[in-house]
């Protein structure tokens, strides 16, 4: 089977210094897959380098065994939700609507289609009843969703989201789940920037631990080991502890 | 058609043009680069003299421009290297604006072309600065290029639509998706410096900034809607040229003075009175809501 994103060899560097070292890692298709590390791992520097928005010193990505081209649609993005202005003057559906932009092509405007395409992902995060409100008017939790129904816009077959659960609450944090798992079973592959150790082994089918370098990557109840976790997070005592219990527990 | 027809039909055009354009800088939080770019714009102009040798508003308009997308390229390079964006604006701004001043002192002194002139233009005498082209009548210079530069503004605004939008609400979306960022944004900003070039010549380089930041910034208080905002900027971008040549008349002052204090009387206006984001309003709320609570 072939395998949906592979990278091989990738290094990117800001400034002289590498903040993604020789990367390797590749995942498989119809997954839920977490990439965990601290802050300033390189988490969210992974995700724009596989997506182009950043040079790569170093390296090679495939997407679907080809070089990513934007053009070929196959890939939604979830940025972390401070990357935008909420303050913009539009509407929940018209942000949704963007997720078909690449759908239209230029010089066209979203059609009749689009719209009921776009108002029906809005439902399917609960968000409908928002479609008209401004997105300065809506909570955290109400914007994030609003981005997820945007990649779902976008129809991908590779989804990455960065920080999907940062500042929902529980009941947003299980409706955004049962929402991957469901695009799961569409076969399509969700890579999930995640900071909450404790909900790992429960959400996801793979980890990709990452912090600089990638230090292990594969099927959850392998690779998920304290071990793994102690050089992931190094030093970090507090943080070593509790992944201790976690380890231990599960 | 009377002078005073054509002081008013040229001030609104030069604020239709500017209201919406500038509606994208404040949107993209560039409106200092709308400073920037009015007067690194003299440069061009400068420059395009010097080479030319000649007046012509073609060759103005040429020079500027490019001098215009020079400004964003140089500033663009100095921000992505780490440079703050500000004070990437800041140095590029005073930097090619000196290289302009020193020129015109050097080898253009005699002429028209003095930088009083050109930073303080006074569209009281557009009407009578006419050319003839083809089967046209004789019209004003300005009135043929703002026309022009409408038009341009219009004709991109209405192809490129949904990019300008992406591009400004999430530009890291909008690349992942295969839209040219960079192309858009240069695009935005070809557009900016025809523009300023434009409204330069008719209203001096100053005032073009209050014209192009004051009407967007007041549409931005009274809607949720972009497509709204740029109609509304156009809207106050027209009111204000008309409002500010009867003010003008009324009190005896420069026309293009009086046109640019009206925009910023219509920005308090707005700010204060608007009914969903104006200060007031908000005061208002919160008196309802202390109000409320002491029941
Ligand atoms: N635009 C930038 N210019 C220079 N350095 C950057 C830039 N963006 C990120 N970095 C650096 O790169 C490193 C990785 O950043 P990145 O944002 O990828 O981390 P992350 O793993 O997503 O962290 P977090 O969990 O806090 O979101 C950090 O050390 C950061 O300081
Ligand atoms: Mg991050």
């Amino acid at each position: 089977m072939m395998n949906p994103v592979v990278v091989k060899g990738l290094t990117v560097a800001y400034q002289e210094k590498p903040v993604l070292k020789d990367i390797n890692f590749e995942v498989p298709e119809g997954k839920l897959i977490g990439i965990i590390g601290p802050n300033g791992a390189g988490k969210s520097t992974l995700i724009k380098a596989i997506l182009g928005l950043i040079p790569k010193a170093a390296g090679q990505i495939q997407i679907y065994n080809k070089p990513y081209r934007a053009k070929d649609r196959v890939v939604g993005y979830v940025p972390q939700r401070g990357s935008v202005d909420w303050d913009f003057p539009t509407n929940a559906l018209d942000v949704v609507l963007m997720g078909r932009y690449g759908h239209v092509g230029w010089f066209k405007r979203p059609g009749k289609k689009d719209e009921a395409f776009a108002l029906e992902c809005l439902r399917k995060v609960g968000m409908a009843d928002f479609a008209d409100r401004q997105i300065s008017q809506l909570s955290g939790g109400q914007q994030q969703r609003v981005f997820l129904a945007r990649a779902l816009a976008q129809e991908a077959k590779v989804y990455f989201m960065d920080e999907p659960f940062v500042g929902v609450d529980a009941a947003t944090e299980r409706a955004i789940i049962d929402l991957l798992n469901e695009l799961k079973e569409q076969g399509k592959t969700v890579l999930v920037v995640h900071h909450d150790l404790q909900t790992v082994k429960e959400y996801f089918d793979h980890v990709l631990l990452l912090n600089v370098e990638a230090i292990a990557s594969g099927p959850t109840e392998s690779t998920f080991t304290m071990e793994n976790l102690h050089q992931t997070y190094g030093g970090k005592l507090a943080f070593l502890e509790k992944g201790q219990m976690i380890a231990e527990q599960k | 058609m009377s002078y005073e027809a054509w002081i008013i039909l040229i001030g609104s055009m030069a604020g239709i043009t500017c209201g919406i354009t500038g509606c994208f800088l404040i949107l993209r939080k560039l409106s200092m680069l709308a400073d920037a770019i009015s007067h690194t714009v003299l440069l061009g102009i400068v420059l395009a003299f010097l080479i030319s040798q000649s007046m012509n508003g073609i060759y103005m308009l040429i020079g500027a421009a490019v001098v215009g997308l020079l400004t964003v390229v140089f500033v663009q390079l100095l921000h992505s290297s780490g440079v703050q964006e500000d004070a990437s604006i800041g140095v590029v701004f005073t930097f090619l604006f000196a290289i302009g001043v020193i020129l015109i002192t050097l080898y253009a002194g005699d002429v028209h072309l003095d930088v009083d002139h050109a930073l303080m233009g006074e569209i009281a005498f557009v009407p009578w600065d006419t050319v003839q082209i083809g089967f046209l009548p004789e019209l004003p210079k300005a009135f043929l290029m703002l026309s022009a530069v409408l038009l341009i503004v219009l004709v991109i605004i209405f192809l490129f639509y949904k990019e300008l939008k992406i591009t400004s609400f999430d530009p890291a979306m909008a690349a992942a998706i295969g839209i040219p960022v960079l192309f858009i944004h240069y695009l935005l900003m070809g557009m900016v410096s025809l523009t300023t070039v434009a409204s330069f010549d008719s209203v001096g380089a100053i005032l073009v900034v209050a014209m192009l930041i004051a009407p967007g910034a007041s549409a931005y208080l009274l809607t949720d809607k972009m497509s709204v905002m740029l109609i509304l900027s156009g809207v106050f971008g027209v009111a204000a040229a008309i409002i500010g040549y009867y003010a003008a008349m009324l009190f005896n002052v420069s026309i293009s003075g009086s046109m640019a204090a009206v925009n910023g009387i219509l920005f308090a206006l707005v700010f204060f009175f608007s009914p969903t984001k104006g200060y007031l309003f908000k005061k208002f709320a919160l008196k309802k809501v202390k109000y409320g609570s002491e029941q």
